[in-house]
């Protein structure tokens, strides 16, 4: 509790940090309130926003591939039915997308490790290092289209 | 009235009750993934839409089998932490508990599916 004795303003704050219970616990907003009203988007968030919508959205191709494994497993009838929805035109433009999200999120991922070292993050380092984690992965999904 | 401080409360455990657990876990994951994910890319890809005889071949390979079976463990390992904390941040209370416990247990399904898989074809 705050006693109101003639003592300085920070003794105030340390006995206020240590003694209050936690009133706001259950009702604090949820993200992402701030985008829109009160943050515009820009490099930074939209490149971290699309790392966290690639790495959710390759759970479609993850099962994909697993069912595709379970059914060569399982013997050619099986395998059939699962290589010809994999080869076909629609899961061939979700297994490329795939491929540019597996890319883009991997490049995202080490731009977070060279942050972790508490490098690279001023503001215009961590848009330029946003900018090429972009181009790089459509560099990457088109070396990977030619080769594979 | 709850006697404990705020101060109690956070020492040792941060919001996430583990400390920097969950972040060391991503970060070994991650720079494992950096190795795993072009592995995986080259030697899985390549397979994708061979016949079944050439695909039955393909995962007989001891390097190919091990680096899909990496990529299967560490993939959805990685994978059930990420989406844990997007789940984390976007809802709360049973929703909050559902969604993780669905993450982790869709995560596990997929990789012990894929391991056997991996197994029956490789062995």
């Amino acid at each position: 509790m705050i006693r109101a004795a003639p003592c300085d303003a920070s003794r105030i704050a340390v006995q206020w940090e240590t003694s209050m219970p936690d009133v706001n616990r259950g009702k604090r907003p949820l993200s992402p309130f701030m985008l829109g009203p009160y943050y515009r988007l820009q490099i930074t968030s939209v490149s971290s926003i699309l790392t966290r919508i690639t790495g959710l959205a390759m759970l479609v191709a993850a099962l994909l591939i697993v069912w595709w494994l379970l059914a060569a497993s399982a013997g050619p009838e099986a395998f059939d039915r699962a290589d010809g929805v994999l080869t076909s035109w629609i899961i061939d433009i979700v297994m490329t997308l795939s491929v540019l999200a597996l890319w883009y999120h991997a490049l995202a991922g080490l731009r977070h490790l060279y942050w972790d070292t508490g490098r690279g993050l001023e503001v215009a380092t961590a848009e330029r290092l946003g900018i090429a984690a972009m181009v790089g992965s459509v560099i990457l999904t088109l070396i990977t289209i030619l080769l594979v | 009235m709850a006697y404990m401080t705020d101060r109690k409360r956070a020492t040792g455990r941060g919001a996430a009750g583990s400390g920097t657990e969950h972040f060391w876990h991503m970060t070994v994951t991650s720079v494992a993934l950096v190795i795993l994910t072009p592995l995986f890319v080259f030697v899985v890809g390549p397979a994708i839409g061979k016949p079944y005889a050439d695909v039955a071949l393909h995962f007989a390979n001891p390097f190919n089998a091990i680096v899909t079976a990496l990529m299967l463990v560490v993939g959805f390992n990685h994978f059930r932490h990420g989406a844990q904390t997007a789940i984390e941040d976007y809802s709360d209370g049973l929703t909050r508990k559902a969604l993780v416990l669905a993450t982790i247990c869709i995560s596990y399904a997929a990789m012990a599916t894929g391991l056997f898989a991996l197994a029956r074809l490789a062995l």
